[in-house]
């Protein structure tokens, strides 16, 4: 009763703090206290900077944490906690990290390299879900207060992309309340920093109830310019509908997540605007081009494997109507097997021309398949947007080519290990590059399989000559050598039709009209980006 | 000719003849019947043949021409592009089919398990109604998807799609066995004890033959009528199970599927895809369940 009562006074006061607000923003434009109200799908995991790396924990840790440095919206590295990064010049295998002067943790205590040392090697035990970004680091040490030296097992020209997660916590708070190690967040285990948090970012914690509700206020002591977004209230919103519904009855400020089908409405409802942009995942098709039988044909070879056959697939697929029809616009349409953010995209990978469906019929028959053949297509579900819509339209167009495939669509847990264990002949796939270079794909989609290579090589795609290629990439430091090396990669990866690419994602976030964010291509929107006005 | 008009004054008939509820409900299901059998025929295109949807076709509204192609659909299409009213004759073909197979699987599981229970008694009896009693406890549709969950386990990948309506069926009708075999039991314990049986077995007569020719035909009456209405759940069990995007492949909609597609588009606004297959579904069950509500009645003693 007591409870309900406070909660009673509290609205009431909120509310008539908020008409206060509203009455003085419209007298003295700017500088005014902001509170944004944010609903996504899904709740932060922990708030433990280094338990799990998975979009929406880091997401909502990106506001009360920082990293060394930033992605910016258009995919660059920007210095954050970081001003400058280099790699030796007397040692290629050291990365040195020069640190930003002045900044201060929320309790108060100076940023200095130490902490960047602790948070580094935090970030690689055990029980840490970014030690896989950081398995070639050797060593962390501290040249000054604000020089840190990491020192590589060979040359890693990439690795400052790997750290655009990788939050950094004080040393004494971390020491002070013994969560020195990452909470082992499969072992279900609890620590004092999975529900308080010390960082030096844009905001602090002022309340968190998990699953339902988090509130952040802006950080007076940031080191850089008081956002204009001064309280962030945080809400997870499981079920699409309800989210949108949120947003249209004014219970939230911005909606992340919106189905596509759902754009068109709320571009059109009064109030509201929609920001779209590309993410950094592109999405294709891939089939075993490589095994003499296929599982599933009603053939006795492998179609696949008849460049006829792969050029009839390359001109059946209508691009163009998946955009408008199954995507509702909400696709970037390419036949590059890479989004353009990443190091060695190319206009002219991009490039695809209409479907011929005669032509691909012929080339069907030219390869010994005069009445055509049968085969299996699997495709996830649950994964990327409209997927199932993708594949089941895709089945229409392979038709006209008489190739007759069967969907099997269902869940990404039973999708992926089919994808996995070879046993798929066509297949739906999509592949987010968070590293921004051709080699996170070449390493597991088309390096021979072997070790820890080629594990998502569902082509069963093996050329010895790329695959001494792909691996010479890790250790090149001559940029223009090694772009030119991808360059050669690509063009014979292309040759081969190892992949036929739909398009590229695009992610849209719903607002109010007078509220501007920009889509961000890992999806991880930082509200210190929005503006307010028209 | 006797013999349909004894038919016509027989007591069914007269009831029939009298009971407007029942024979609208007849002409709606033999609409939809005989719309779903004659699909081929009476459809204005095949939604199962993919090659033949234009995608640019996806969509459209009922009765207005698509802004791409300018084709214009008597209830609208889907997000692929199939002709909405094609696709429920097609998918009412699927949905019955599977609700009369189901039917069938689980009347002759139900009747012959029943049937043993009740001749044999004892611990026979005892282990069979026990199974039966622990399934009862459980909603038949959550049976029905773990059976189908185990299944699918169990047949190779490939050869996954073929079987899944054949699944399917098995599936439902075994989770619904249970309501034949607890009446046919009760009635075979009852028949057993009567005279006629008595004196059947005195002249010697196989207790095979006795079971099938003598007591089976007096358990038929209330079989049928749970068939009825069981007809009428094994459709909207089928409907659920699509609807959970467990049932038949996406590439061959039932009405459950096409439930399902249209749910994801009832914000933005295109109803028509949800709303006419949901009419069919509504239709077909309801006509279905009112035929065993009257059949119930008419062959009830006591209610004439």
């Amino acid at each position: 009763m007591l409870s309900k009562l406070h909660t009673g006074v509290f609205a009431r006061t909120g509310r008539a703090m908020l008409m206060a607000g509203a009455a003085l923003a419209l007298t003295m434009t700017g500088a005014n206290a902001e509170t944004l109200r944010w609903a996504r799908v899904a709740d932060a995991l922990t708030l433990d900077p280094h338990s799990q790396n998975e979009g929406p924990t880091s997401t909502l840790l990106h506001h009360i944490y920082e990293t060394l440095v930033g992605r910016a919206t258009d995919g660059t590295l920007q210095p954050r906690l970081a001003t400058e990064w280099m790699i030796s010049a007397e040692d290629p295998t050291v990365w040195v990290f020069k640190l930003r002067e002045g900044v201060k943790f929320h309790d108060g205590a100076d940023f200095t390299a130490e902490d960047v040392v602790f948070s580094l090697d935090r970030a690689r035990a055990d029980s840490s879900g970014f030690k896989a970004l950081h398995s070639a680091v050797e060593s962390v040490s501290m040249v000054d207060d604000y020089t840190v030296h990491v020192k590589m097992a060979g040359p890693s020209p990439l690795y400052v992309q790997n750290l655009t997660n990788t939050f950094i916590m004080d040393k004494g708070w971390a020491e002070a309340n013994d969560v020195v190690l990452p909470q082992n967040f499969a072992a279900g285990e609890e620590n004092f920093a999975v529900r308080n948090t010390n960082g030096t970012g844009p905001y602090t914690l002022v309340s968190r109830d998990p699953e339902v509700r988090t509130v952040m206020a802006a950080f007076g002591g940031h080191w850089d310019a008081t956002p204009a977004v001064t309280e962030i209230i945080y809400t997870p919103i499981a079920e699409a509908a309800t989210r949108v519904a949120a947003l249209l009855s004014g219970e939230v400020d911005v909606v992340q997540d919106v189905p596509v089908q759902d754009i068109a409405r709320l571009q059109q409802t009064d109030g509201i605007k929609i920001a779209t942009g590309p993410e950094n995942r592109n999405i294709f098709f891939s089939y075993d081009m490589t095994s003499d039988k296929l599982i599933s044909a009603n053939v006795d070879d492998n179609p696949f494997k008849k460049p006829e056959v792969r050029e009839a697939l390359s001109l059946v697929i209508d691009r163009d109507a998946i955009q408008q029809v199954v995507m509702r616009g909400q696709s970037q349409p390419s036949a590059a097997p890479l989004p353009p953010f990443v190091n060695g995209w190319t206009a002219e990978m991009n490039a695809y021309g209409k479907p011929d469906y005669e032509r691909a019929a012929a080339l069907v028959a030219e390869a010994g398949y005069p009445d055509g053949f049968s085969v299996d297509l699997h495709c996830p579900n649950d994964r990327y947007l409209n997927d199932e819509a993708i594949c089941q339209a895709m089945v229409g167009m392979l038709g006209r080519a008489k190739i007759n495939a069967n969907l099997v669509s269902q869940s990404r847990s039973l999708h992926f290990p089919l994808i996995e264990k070879w046993e798929t002949d066509f297949y739906l796939l999509g592949w987010g590059v968070p590293t921004f270079d051709s080699a996170y794909i070449f390493n597991f989609l088309v390096h021979t399989r072997e070790g820890s290579f080629g594990s998502f090589n569902g082509s069963r795609y093996s050329n010895p000559e790329l695959d001494a290629k792909i691996e010479a990439l890790a250790t090149m430091t001559d940029l223009e050598a090694r772009d030119a090396m991808i360059a050669e990669i690509w063009d014979k990866v292309m040759e081969d039709r190892v992949f036929l690419n739909v398009h590229n994602q695009m992610l849209a976030y719903a607002m109010k009209d007078n509220i501007n964010l920009d889509v961000h291509p890992e999806n991880q929107p930082k509200m210190t980006t929005v503006t307010f006005g028209n | 000719m006797n013999r349909l008009a004894r038919m016509w004054d027989s007591d069914i008939a007269w009831s029939f003849r009298h009971s407007p509820v029942a024979i609208v409900a007849t002409v709606v299901a033999l609409i939809i019947i005989m719309g779903a059998v004659l699909a081929p025929w009476v459809a204005p295109f095949n939604p199962f043949d993919s090659a033949s949807l234009n995608l640019m076709d996806g969509f459209t509204p009922p009765g207005v021409p698509n802004q791409f192609t300018g084709n214009t659909y008597l209830m609208g299409t889907d997000n692929q592009g199939r002709d909405i009213f094609s696709t429920i004759l097609y998918g009412a073909r699927i949905s019955l089919f599977v609700g009369f197979a189901a039917v069938v699987f689980s009347m002759v599981l139900g009747i012959g398990l029943g049937l043993l229970a009740g001749w044999r008694g004892g611990w026979v009896d005892s282990l069979l109604m026990r199974i039966a009693d622990v399934q009862l406890s459980f909603p038949s549709i959550l049976i029905a998807l773990l059976i189908f969950g185990v299944a699918r386990g169990f047949i190779p990948p490939t050869m996954r799609e073929e079987v899944a309506i054949w699944v399917l069926i098995v599936s439902i009708g075994l989770s619904d066995w249970v309501q034949y075999a607890r009446v046919v039991r009760g009635a075979a314990m009852v028949e057993k004890s009567k005279e006629y049986v008595q004196a059947a077995r005195v002249i010697g007569v196989h207790p095979t033959r006795i079971v099938l020719r003598h007591i089976l035909p007096n358990v038929m009456g209330p079989v049928l009528v749970i068939a009825t209405i069981g007809l009428a759940l094994a459709i909207i069990a089928e409907a659920t199970l699509s609807f959970l995007g467990v049932g038949v492949p996406p590439t061959q909609p039932s009405l459950g599927t096409l439930i399902r597609i249209g749910q994801q588009y009832l914000f933005s606004g295109e109803w028509w895809i949800i709303l006419f297959p949901s009419i069919a579904l509504l239709l077909l069950a309801l006509s279905v369940n009112l035929l065993g509500d009257w059949l119930r009645d008419a062959l009830n003693p006591r209610l004439r």
